[in-house]
């Protein structure tokens, strides 16, 4: 144990299954863990929407609320969830000294507008005209802020107060992992004291479906266990609205304010596997060789995203761990793109919490977890690049 | 150092026509203006990438100044072996290929068959291009960058926080080397329109080199631009161990997020001030001890007004003669690249003994006393620059640079 360790003080998670470490935990807990799923907003897209969320409760300010599309709202609930969970919520002087890394995507753009030009598209060539026309004239202006990437620090900042610093990493689930793997870094190297990381992703939007679909990477089949799409038509990939923010400290910053954790970060790895000319599962096992893998049983919370080629890949890889027991989450929240690595992070901090395993997800491919919890591996191999994986400890 | 500006490719282009006062805004001819209240831009038109959308010309970019950045180091020029940080914009599908994908559509139900479309044409080139990570996986691959590289964004302070991240990377240890690269060919027809509707651009379209004027009375707002900037950073020890030539040194930086509004700062300045501060406190450096300061200076009345106001503060009455210029009067807003190609551009200064002017200006405003280097270039020996960018949402960034190590 060293000063520098870096410990995970609060969560601020939102899925499908609900909001809040505890909702989390009573419906992953369940005896038979089920979905929420609307299959017929999108179909023939199966997604895990969000829940009912009173974002009066994290956004005060109406107006705050209307300057946000439902991404980065969902955001900035979840990092005011995280900051509550840490007692930090109206420490204001904590919150000027915090430092701050999102990972993000783009925003929502307005689906009317573009449909009209669609629409109008196919009856007339001069497309660039087409564009300046309806674009001068029907988007709303404040709705480029709601789409830009690093608009999400920014209302975080606005609405919670959080103004150290303000970073925002740009790149599917890799952005994830390298948000958490820089935030706890700079705690251990002294550069940060106490650090509020995470991620949203809000797949209801045809954007959202759009860009996971110009490679064809979405299941179209009937929901099944992520481990279990290979053969079904379409890609695997069924994704889910969602959000991960974590409040990271330094212990003895815990300390000092008299905090307990969740849960210790162990180290974090990351990669650029070249996957063209590299086979994905000696890149995830050379990943795996480079953590500290206790030889007891180590459960493994996998944001494998469905896609076929990365989530064979990952189990294979994992597979040779024989002490290793799969939980693949997005069989139950869907995948989150850049908000899957500080989920499966959240995840494990909280099994870590309860000193207790989840039952298996998918009982048809995950082995049951026999042994007691000391060390939770959480994964984030992305569907199409970037991987990374991290040890959560007890606290 | 690699830089690509609407002045043209390279260090040597770009410093001629800095020095010479000489401005690279001009009319847009990219796409047709009909329709828009701003017809002028910084675009960089010259690259076979200008035309093919903002993914495929930021990656242009970005790999333009990388590969020069990395050959002037000396390092192998496809093994750098060290972390990339990219400042880039956030990327979308662009219009021209949503539209071609929709008119092949089996049915026109609006997004619905244009996902159906979309699956069906199976694009990589175009998932790519809607993939946030996909110039760095490119500029990754290409030079031999280790790990996973990070892409990000701090809006218009992106390409200072690219910096500044690799600065990081080396202090904790990490990585003997870091490249930084800033790159923006983000210009699309939407991407003005967007900053139109915030009036944040110019419409002095008529003289288009006139535009763009940082500190002056009649300022108007920012011109959109393009261009891209790199660094190749390395611990001292690192380079002195194999003989480099040190071009500069980056001695401190500093940042503070504002929470006042979106797009506006919090009116007494504190945020920047605070950014200011934090750079010289890491740079170990006191206030009297800055020599240039690289601006912001986007020609915004907005901006000019709180670049001043925190300068003043932080400084004193020392700010009234220290000198300060702005490189987007003649480059106009680069967005993401601008922290970056800002921050060659100070080494540059450093390096050659000539402060770039600020172009343009000539109504000083009143409200802004400052020795801004107005429209002629200055020989001067500078050790110490102060380099500002502040972004939207809140970003403020700032950079210290020396000459020399301490």
């Amino acid at each position: 144990m060293s000063a520098r360790d870096v410990v995970i003080t609060g969560m601020g998670i939102v899925s499908s299954l609900g909001e809040g470490a505890d909702a989390h935990w009573q419906a992953l807990t369940a005896k038979t863990p089920s979905p929420v799923l609307d299959r017929d907003r999108f179909a023939p897209y199966t997604i895990h929407p969000l829940p009912e969320i009173d974002w009066g409760q994290q956004i005060p300010r109406r107006g705050d609320q209307r300057q946000m599309e439902t991404w980065q709202r969902l955001g900035t609930y979840a990092a005011g969830l995280a900051l509550d969970d840490a007692g930090l919520k109206d420490d204001e002087a904590l919150c000027a000294t915090m430092d701050m890394v999102v990972a993000a995507g783009g925003g929502e753009r307005d689906e009317t507008v573009d449909e009209a030009i669609l629409a109008a598209s196919l009856e007339r060539d001069d497309h660039d005209i087409l564009l300046n026309e309806k674009l001068t004239t029907e988007l709303r202006p404040t709705l480029f802020l709601a789409q830009l990437s690093n608009l999400l620090a920014g209302n975080i900042s606005i609405v919670h107060k959080v103004t150290g610093s303000s970073r925002t990493f740009m790149g599917e689930e890799g952005a994830g992992v390298s948000a958490i793997e820089t935030a706890a870094a700079r705690i251990r190297s002294g550069q940060s004291s106490h650090v509020l990381v995470g991620a949203s992703f809000q797949t209801e939007h045809s954007d959202m479906l759009l860009a996971y679909e110009l490679a064809g990477f979405l299941h179209r089949e009937d929901w099944k266990p992520v481990w279990q799409r290979a053969d079904a038509e379409g890609g695997g990939v069924v994704t889910g609205s969602g959000a991960s923010f974590l409040v990271l400290e330094s212990r003895e910053h815990a300390e000092k304010r008299g905090r307990n954790a969740y849960a210790s970060m162990g180290p974090v790895v990351s990669r650029r596997t070249r996957r063209r000319s590299e086979p994905l599962v000696a890149g995830i096992t050379e990943m795996l060789d480079r953590l500290p893998l206790p030889q007891t049983p180590v459960l493994a919370l996998s944001g494998a995203s469905g896609a076929d080629a990365a989530t064979a890949a990952e189990r294979e890889a994992l597979s040779c761990h024989d002490n290793v027991a799969l939980r693949g989450f997005s069989t139950l929240t869907g995948h989150m793109k850049e908000a899957q690595f500080p989920f499966a992070v959240a995840l494990a901090a909280l099994a870590l919490h309860h000193g207790n395993p989840y039952p298996a997800f998918d009982s048809a491919t995950e082995a049951a977890f026999d042994g007691s919890l000391d060390t939770v591996l959480a994964t984030s191999i992305g569907y199409h690049c970037y991987e990374g994986m991290g040890l959560i400890k007890r606290a | 150092m690699g830089v690509v500006t609407s002045l043209g490719q390279g260090r040597a282009e770009n410093w001629d026509a800095l020095i010479n006062g000489r401005s690279g805004i001009h009319p847009i001819t990219r796409f047709p203006t009909d329709h828009l209240a701003t017809t002028i831009s910084g675009m960089v038109d010259f690259l076979p990438s200008s035309t093919k959308g903002a993914s495929v010309h930021t990656h242009h970019l970005a790999d333009l100044v990388a590969a020069e950045a990395i050959e002037q180091s000396g390092l192998p020029a496809s093994d750098f072996g060290g972390p990339l940080f990219l400042a880039a914009p956030p990327v979308e599908l662009d219009w021209h290929h949503r539209l071609a994908l929709y008119a092949k559509a089996r049915s026109h139900n609006g997004n619905p068959s244009l996902i159906e479309a979309a699956r069906e044409a199976r694009a990589m080139e175009l998932f790519e291009e809607s993939q946030f990570g996909t110039i760095a996986d490119r500029l990754a691959e290409r030079y031999g960058t280790r790990g996973l590289p990070i892409t990000m964004s701090t809006a218009c302070a992106s390409g200072a926080t690219a910096i500044q991240l690799g600065a990081e990377a080396i202090r904790r240890g990490e990585c003997d080397r870091a490249l930084a690269v800033g790159a923006d060919g983000s210009a699309t027809a939407e991407a003005l329109i967007r900053f139109s509707l915030l009036s944040a651009l110019t419409t002095q379209n008529d003289a288009p080199e006139k535009a763009s004027r940082p500190f002056s009375k009649d300022r108007s707002g920012f011109v959109l631009a393009e261009g891209a900037g790199a660094l190749v950073l390395e611990s001292l020890e690192s380079a002195l161990a194999r003989g480099a030539e040190i071009l500069g040194i980056m001695r401190g930086c500093g940042e503070k997020a504002d929470d006042f509004h979106r797009t506006r700062s919090k009116p007494d300045g504190s945020p920047a001030i605070g950014a200011v501060r934090a750079a010289l406190a890491d740079a170990g450096m006191a206030e009297d001890e800055i020599e240039y300061v690289n601006a912001h200076g986007t020609s915004t009345p907005e901006n000019d007004k709180m670049e001043h106001l925190s300068l003043s503060t932080v400084f004193g009455e020392r700010m009234k003669t220290t000198p300060i210029s702005s490189n987007k009067s003649m480059i106009g807003h680069t967005l993401s690249a601008a922290g970056a190609i800002e921050a060659v551009f100070s080494l540059m200064t450093m390096r050659e003994g000539i402060i770039p002017p600020t172009i343009n200006y000539d109504t000083p405003d009143p409200a802004i006393e400052l020795d801004v280097v107005p429209n002629v270039k200055r020989e001067a020996q500078v050790s110490t620059v102060l380099s500002n960018s502040f972004g939207f949402g809140g970003q403020n960034t700032c950079l210290v640079m020396a000459r020399e190590p301490v």
